[in-house]
């Protein structure tokens, strides 16, 4: 199978604009005949059901919360990009893209990233019109802040809470369609199989999470909006319930996985404090545009940081890079954290050999500004580190530490979002396209938004005047079979009544997925998790216990079914990075690095996405690739210095 | 630290709950409260028994899916706190801590310690949202807004939907919640067309759903884990009482 990435021809700034007059269009009067799954209720997927509502096709909407608004994009903090140029500081729709490819490190799409910089400002206009409140200046008018990765201020907040306030629009917006009857909303469902006939996506099987009934649903059209996999480390900045189930299913129907080496590590994360953690809590990247990262000059440093004078600091990203400062970006920022904690110059309790933690200091920043200031701008964020760490970040700087946050690997997908199989479309977190090997701060909700607004909704309907009604119904063979084989999977985890829990074997891949395939990866460390997972994934199904029945909520249910799909998509992810042995962006290969320790890229052998088939269980999946040709973007070796 | 947990069991809606002891032994003071209920979770799995079951995602204070009342209180004794973020440091080696669900009769149990808070959907599906279709909006700083509006409106707009405040009430009262939408989209210019209809639908859609009336009594506020102002309460009464004659 060929991979067409659909890439309208012309010059880039007009690529969108005559792709949207050549797609095909369906009559008002008819897209109320045409369906569609949402799968998904987060910016990408509340925002897409929204839209699509309001289009007039019937839409229904799966979620695992109790509501839509609960959807992981609401945790987001910092902000959302765009090129307004309300600051009048340089900005502009080519600066926006120039800078998320050159942040995501040339592994990127430059059509779709462009296209993204284009709608980015209609988003913000949308959101203001749906009451999302803004940070505002004195005279009214939007404030903006500089993020990572910029030397522009382009990006529009809510306090520290963007991302609630965000999805809190679109979360409206969907309501606004469910009482107007083109929503129906299918709360605490979980999707458990893609269905594929005749080679073109028809539906879902679904688990309700209550009742444990499993049910197809049929539809002219899938969408998953189900975002990232970075639980696959257990540990990470996502919530409890995010999992790659969604994904790895339509990728086992068909659907090609592309760039899973790819993940972030956000470099401001409250530290591991001990064995019983159970998530990681991301402090906005906002904070490092008044807070100075620093560890002591000395190994083993262990003074109160009061105590050590500044001749003893090392300022090590101002150092480093004296023109981005704190502000480089996020995978920049985590390496040198690392580097320096390897070297023992780490600060906080010990875990393990080291001392994993760096300061975040915001002494100049209260001196300069005063406490008011600062407190209006991340007041919630001191709050709620204090709250898990016990220490007011007032009178002493916060302990950081980078952490599993966003993955840019994701299904692959054409120019107009759809994947390899006909009728199934990623938006969001949970496809590739956007931001390459490592995305800028901010560009996350940037990017959902924009997918759910302003692009599915035009390119669906290309889809649908081209490919018709689906006509197949539930009663067709293979939902039959899927709703079967999900039955039998969920019996299976019940009948195996080994001793451990499913949280157990969770917590043990993250462990191998984490040592061997985070922030430092290399062929040996590589091939050794390649050998243990399918060990842990053996005593899985050998030694699982799940309590209860399926007939009722039976969260360990839950959890195992996602669990046994994270140790299937963890070796694909290590098999991406063992192959991909340059170094770029968030995937850092030991072997490939520059002189001064950064990330070397290999354009000549790897200037391509990775596109992975599924070949069946025990046989090795098969690599496509799709040539990343840079027209207007012309790679080089990022500098941030 | 070691505790003993008296947790609301029950195992359905039409079922009867009950309080059962559980000792939690060798918590650390740093564990948050949820990951106290995980390691307890743990030790029952590993005795063959059905876990406690609890609503929780985000784990970082911010999705509003965890809550349950700890020793009478939703989310637990700490002021402005969601459950997920409390930690066992606040509390005493040795003590008794009673877990039950946040009751109310528009928010049934579902098992144990959940409960269906769809009810606020309802609420806010009867008119808590601008008109507003994609690709129809003006451009952004078109209408500038007072930032001490802005402002406030944020304040509003904090909520997280945890429904703790209907669940400290006596009255069961939603008013918190619903105030807090209207108030948010009520202070802004672009909620001002729908407002007087807004204020109407959603206090009703409110009554409808089974919640009770405010009588002041102010339990929500105190309880509130992103203390969000019972103001918002007063103005929303205003607004109703001005809808009431507006048409």
């Amino acid at each position: 199978m060929g991979l067409d990435s659909k890439v309208p021809e012309g010059p880039i700034e007009q690529k969108w604009d005559s792709h949207r007059f050549k797609m095909k269009l369906i009559n008002p009067a008819n897209k109320r005949k045409f369906s569609v799954i949402v799968v998904g209720s987060g910016l990408a997927g509340a925002s897409a059901a929204a839209t699509l509502a309001e289009l007039g096709y019937e839409v229904r909407c799966f979620f695992y919360q109790d509501s839509p608004r609960r959807a992981h994009s609401i945790a987001a903090q910092g902000g959302i990009n765009a090129a307004k140029n309300y600051q009048n500081d340089g900005d502009s729709i080519f600066r926006l893209f120039y800078d998320t490819v050159k942040g995501g490190d040339y592994r990127a799409r430059e059509a779709n990233v462009y296209r993204l910089a284009q709608v980015s400002n209609a988003i913000i206009d949308h959101c203001v019109a749906q009451g999302v409140p803004f940070a505002r200046e004195y005279g009214g008018l939007l404030d903006n802040r500089s993020f990572g990765g910029a030397q522009v201020s382009r990006t529009f907040y809510a306090r520290g809470q963007t991302g609630q306030q965000l999805l809190l629009g679109a979360y409206s917006a969907l309501l606004r369609q469910v009482a107007a009857g083109r929503v129906t909303l299918f709360p605490r469902t979980e999707m458990l199989d893609l269905v594929v006939a005749d080679g073109r996506a028809r539906g879902i099987v679904t688990r309700h999470m209550v009742s444990g009934r499993v049910e197809s649903h049929a539809a002219d059209a899938v969408v998953l909006a189900t975002g990232g996999y970075g639980n696959v480390f257990y540990l990470s900045t996502n919530a409890k319930g995010c999992n790659a189930t969604a994904i790895w299913r339509a990728h086992r129907r068909g659907a090609f996985l592309a760039n899973p080496c790819f993940t972030q590590i956000h470099p401001t994360c409250i530290p591991v404090a001990g064995e019983h953690q159970s998530k990681l809590t991301l402090m906005s990247e906002s904070l490092r545009n008044d807070g100075r990262i620093w560890v002591p000059e000395k190994k083993d440093d262990t003074r109160s940081p009061d105590k050590i004078p500044e001749s003893e600091r090392d300022y090590y990203l101002e150092r480093r890079y004296p023109a981005f400062g704190n502000l480089v970006p996020r995978d920049v920022a985590s390496r040198a954290s690392k580097q320096v904690c390897d070297e023992g110059r780490g600060v906080g309790p010990k875990v393990g050999d080291l001392r994993l933690g760096v300061y975040l200091d915001f002494a100049d920043a209260f001196r300069r500004l005063g406490r008011g200031v600062l407190d209006e701008r991340y007041g919630n964020l001191f709050e709620m580190y204090e709250q898990i760490t016990g220490e007011d970040a007032h009178d002493a700087p916060m302990r950081i530490y980078p952490a599993i946050h966003y993955t840019m690997g994701g299904l692959w997908v054409d120019y107009n979002l759809m994947s390899n199989l006909p009728g199934l479309f990623v938006i969001g977190e949970a496809n590739f396209s956007d931001h390459g090997a490592n995305r800028l701060g901010a560009s996350a909700l940037m990017q959902g938004l924009g997918d759910g607004y302003f692009v599915l909704p035009y390119t669906i309907g290309d889809y649908f005047a081209t490919a018709g009604n689906s006509k197949v119904g539930t009663d067709h063979a293979e939902f039959k079979a899927a709703e079967d084989g999900a039955k039998g999977r969920v019996q299976k985890l019940l009948g195996i009544k080994g001793k451990r829990s499913p949280d157990s074997f969770h917590k043990q891949l993250g462990k191998v997925v984490w040592e061997f395939c985070g922030m430092g990866r290399t062929d040996a460390g590589l091939r050794k998790a390649l050998a243990e997972i399918p060990k842990i994934r053996d005593e899985f199904w050998q030694d699982l216990r799940v309590p209860g029945p399926s007939g009722t909520l039976n969260q360990t249910l839950e959890k195992a079914s996602r669990v046994a799909d994270f140790l299937e998509f963890a070796e694909l992810m290590v098999r991406d990075a063992l192959h991909r042995t340059e170094s770029c962006g968030g995937h850092f290969r030991e072997e490939s690095q520059t002189p001064e320790g950064e990330a070397l890229r290999d354009d000549e052998k790897f200037s391509f996405v990775s596109a992975w088939e599924w070949k069946g269980e025990g046989t090795e999946p098969e690599l496509h690739k799709e040539p990343l040709k840079f027209e207007w973007c012309k790679p080089s070796q990022r500098s941030y210095k | 630290m070691d505790f003993t947990l008296k947790v609301w069991r029950q195992e359905g809606p039409d079922h009867k709950g009950r309080l059962v002891p559980y000792a939690a032994k060798g918590i650390s003071a740093d564990t948050s409260f949820l990951e106290m209920l995980d390691i307890v979770n743990e030790r029952l799995i590993e005795k063959g028994e059905e876990p406690i079951a609890f609503d929780h995602d985000c784990r970082e204070g911010i999705c509003g899916m965890c809550g349950c009342v700890v020793n009478g209180y939703a989310h637990g004794p700490e002021a402005g706190t969601t459950l997920c973020q409390l930690h066992m440091r606040h509390f005493h080696d040795g003590d008794t801590i009673y877990v039950e669900p946040f009751r109310a009769k528009a928010f049934p149990v579902i098992r144990d310690l959940v409960v269906n808070r769809g009810a606020f959907d309802a609420i806010v599906t009867a008119g808590g949202y601008i008109s507003i279709r994609a690709g129809s909006a003006p451009d952004a700083n078109a209408v500038p807004v007072p930032k001490e509006h802005a402002d406030r409106a944020m304040d509003a707009a904090a909520c997280i939907g945890c429904g703790a405040c209907v669940a400290s009430c006596p009255n069961a009262s939603a008013m918190l919640f619903t105030s807090a939408k209207i108030s948010q989209l009520g202070l802004l210019p672009q909620g001002q067309p729908e407002r007087w209809d807004r204020v109407r639908s959603m206090v009703s859609a409110m009554e409808r759903a089974g919640f009770g009336s405010c009588t002041n009594h102010g339990e929500c506020e105190a309880t509130c884990p992103k203390r969000v102002s019972m103001d918002f309460i007063a103005r929303m009464n205003r607004d109703l009482m001005r809808a009431s004659v507006k048409k």
